[in-house]
């Protein structure tokens, strides 16, 4: 496979990152998002691999698989089974309504690409195209987190985010050294054990998962 | 060798109070852990303070005066706090506030919360300073929560999305940071190292760095709870179990401000300007500000010193973004004095609340009278953080003040606006609360004074007479953040 080609498939992998992204974005039912979080692992699993090979980087493979594990696999197999448990109901509200939020993202994208310029200038890497689209992930997950008032999908939303994070470090760097990796993944299992009970607990004290319930803690005057 | 043993004991006694959480001597094995963890932490200092900085398990650790001082600190608070928490969890589940399994939560998460932040303070690299900093955001999440009301849920749930998503920012700064440390040092785990990192920080690429800041200070910012990334602070303070208060503001907000400071110091190094501290200064003094104003209209004891905290950061923040010898010595002891002061009053607050059975301001009367040290260790402890003298923040603040007029005057008096509103908020809330007679609902309690005497002792001394090894660390300590 030539670096060419390789820089290519990349691209491709990078932009159906950022498609599923703006999937997460729109999507109402709970099921497509947990579907659209699952490609996006994928996707980005792949092209972590693609990485390795190309840069001849192999501790990225271990990355790749450890993505594939936790990102494809596990984590949406907790969120399905706490789904199911919970027997939380389809559809999901969005606080601001859907063409508004996808103007916004696509300002988001804009931004990301003008807010990275200068790293794409001094890297010499083959990834060096896709920071932009590694930055605009983290930022659309951070509003997917600002738009949907369901804990659920905040929660996809901060996973989405943390996908955007591994991005970056593959793209921007081939990946962070190995320690921080295994603990970065270490953590994000930690949340999901946390945001496990969590979802047990609101559910039991305020009958639903809707955050927008969970403002008794107003500033008193 | 003391390291391991310093590291160890926190994650060995989580272990076991995982399993021994709820029984008889649950609490006292909790305090032995937290009393072993402080001894390793002398003996770390002792050993740093003869020696010089160290740099230990294959570059992994690294030791020096900035960051001895805050492990003994840490190691210190976390003690007092384990036993205060006997007296005062023992209560809180004999009045059925926590279960079984709450307790056991309870003991094990403390520990590992301990472990996580000595962790983020002594490792050598920068990404596991991250993962630290993660882990105790984690274990503390479900500490709020303790209580299972809705409005702790909603309070853990705040802090666990805010500072989730405010430690990705973090994150993210770390890749930029690592991107350019890569440039120079070459591939691998050494180019994260702080080590590695200072000796060559004027060849970083200033433009990344620059960045790379932006993420790092909104990142450890939400942590360190400033203006406008406060929210989850107070929320998280009013709902948890006092002892989380207490090492919430007085260890983990310290912990993320030393994040910042590292990565300021890098940063401004690179660009050869003052440019990171500056937008810390700004940051600092919002804070200072906005909390301070915030304070005058608080209804709920907690939430009221949770603001104090966040003005109490502020003014660190501010102080090292100043930067300058006096301005930094100014924040490494206003670190030192805040923990120590905040944490007792939190104590303090505890007890309060518990002996009547509230946390409104309005509804708390006559401590002095009802129980003189919980009384007297409130007065006292408002008395400090206010910066009277001879208390030791009164020198800190007084440090930090001076370094203000000599390097940037037009703002002392911004600094000096948020420092008299939050003097004459906190007296004009605390003076009912303290004296007159005792309310008909008040009930005694077995109040735990060590910790407070212990803690307010400390401030006076650093206050009146400095102690000398003291002084040479943050001397060491300003040498290092130049």
């Amino acid at each position: 496979m030539s670096v060419n080609f390789a820089a290519q498939i990349i691209s491709v992998l990078a932009a159906l990152v950022l498609l599923t992204s703006f999937g997460l974005l729109i999507q109402k039912r709970v099921y497509g998002l947990l579907h659209l979080f699952a490609w996006q692992g994928l996707f980005l699993s792949i092209s972590t691999a693609v990485v390795g090979y190309v840069a001849k980087q192999h501790h990225l493979y271990i990355s790749s698989i450890l993505t594939l594990a936790l990102k494809v696999i596990v984590l949406p197999y907790i969120l399905h089974t706490l789904i199911v448990r919970l027997k939380i109901r389809k559809e999901v509200d969005t606080v601001v309504n859907i063409p508004t939020t996808m103007l916004m993202g696509i300002a988001l994208v804009i931004f990301s690409y003008h807010l990275t310029a200068p790293i794409r200038e001094l890297s010499t890497l083959v990834t060096r195209s896709i920071i932009a689209v590694a930055l605009a992930t983290v930022m659309l997950g951070l509003l997917m987190m600002i738009t949907r008032r369901h804990a659920v999908t905040q929660i996809i939303g901060f996973l989405a985010l943390e996908n955007g994070l591994f991005f970056a470090a593959t793209s921007a760097t081939y990946g962070m050294p190995l320690v921080v990796e295994l603990g970065v993944a270490l953590d994000i299992l930690i949340a999901a054990f946390v945001f496990g009970i969590f979802f047990f607990h609101i559910s039991e004290t305020f009958d639903s998962l809707d955050v927008e319930q969970m403002a008794r803690l107003k500033e008193e005057e | 060798m003391t390291l391991i043993i310093l590291l160890g004991v926190s994650l060995f006694a989580a272990i076991i109070l995982a399993f021994v959480g709820d029984r008889r001597f649950a609490p006292e094995v909790n305090i032995l852990g937290s009393g072993a963890t402080f001894v390793a932490s002398i003996a770390l200092a002792v050993h740093v303070y003869f020696e010089g900085s160290m740099i230990a398990g294959g570059k992994f650790f690294f030791v020096d005066a900035f960051n001895v001082y805050l492990a003994v600190l840490t190691a210190f608070v976390s003690m007092t706090t384990a036993i205060f928490s006997r007296r005062y969890m023992r209560r809180e589940r004999e009045h059925g506030r926590v279960s079984h399994w709450g307790m056991r939560f309870y003991h094990a998460m403390f520990q590992l919360f301990i472990f996580a932040m000595l962790l983020a303070l002594l490792t050598n690299n920068i990404g596991v300073l991250w993962i630290a900093m993660e882990l105790a955001t984690l274990s503390t999440v479900l500490l709020v929560s303790l209580y299972r009301t809705p409005a702790a849920i909603e309070a853990a749930w705040k802090y666990f999305i805010l500072c989730g998503v405010g430690i990705a920012q973090a994150l993210f700064g770390t890749v930029l940071l690592y991107f350019a440390a890569e440039k120079v040092l070459g591939e691998g785990g050494d180019a994260l190292l702080w080590t590695n990192l200072s000796q060559v920080s004027g060849q970083l690429e200033p433009t990344v760095l620059r960045l790379a800041f932006v993420f790092l200070m909104v990142g450890y910012g939400t942590k360190v709870g400033l203006v406008p990334l406060h929210n989850w602070l107070p929320d998280a303070h009013s709902e948890g179990p006092t002892p989380i208060s207490a090492v919430l503001s007085g260890l983990l907000l310290n912990i993320a401000l030393y994040a910042l400071v590292r990565c300021k110091v890098l940063v401004d190094l690179s660009t050869g300007t003052n440019w990171a501290g500056k937008m810390m200064m700004g940051f600092g003094l919002l804070s200072i500000l906005v909390s301070s104003f915030a304070i005058l209209r608080r209804k709920d004891i907690k939430r009221m010193f949770s603001y104090s905290s966040i003005e109490h950061m502020g003014i660190a923040t501010f102080a090292f973004g100043l930067g300058g010898p006096i301005a930094t010595f100014g924040g490494l002891l206003h670190m030192l004095v805040h923990s120590l002061t905040k944490s007792s009053i939190f104590f303090t607050v505890g007890h309060a609340c518990q002996m009547h059975g509230t946390q409104e301001i309005t509804k708390i009367k006559g401590l002095i009278k009802g129980n003189p040290l919980v009384g007297w260790g409130m007065m006292l402890g408002v008395m400090a953080i206010v910066g009277m003298p001879p208390f030791g923040v009164f020198t800190s603040e007084f440090l930090i003040l001076t370094a203000t007029m000599k390097d940037a005057p037009y703002l002392a008096p911004f600094l000096l606006l948020g420092l008299g509103v939050a003097f004459a908020a906190l007296f004009r809330r605390v003076q009912p609360m303290v004296s007159g007679p005792i309310p008909d609902y008040q009930t005694p309690v077995k109040a735990s004074h060590i910790p407070v005497i212990l803690h307010m002792v400390l401030v006076l001394i650093i206050g009146i007479y400095m102690p000398v090894f003291l002084s040479d660390w943050f001397h060491t300590a300003v040498e290092l953040l130049k």
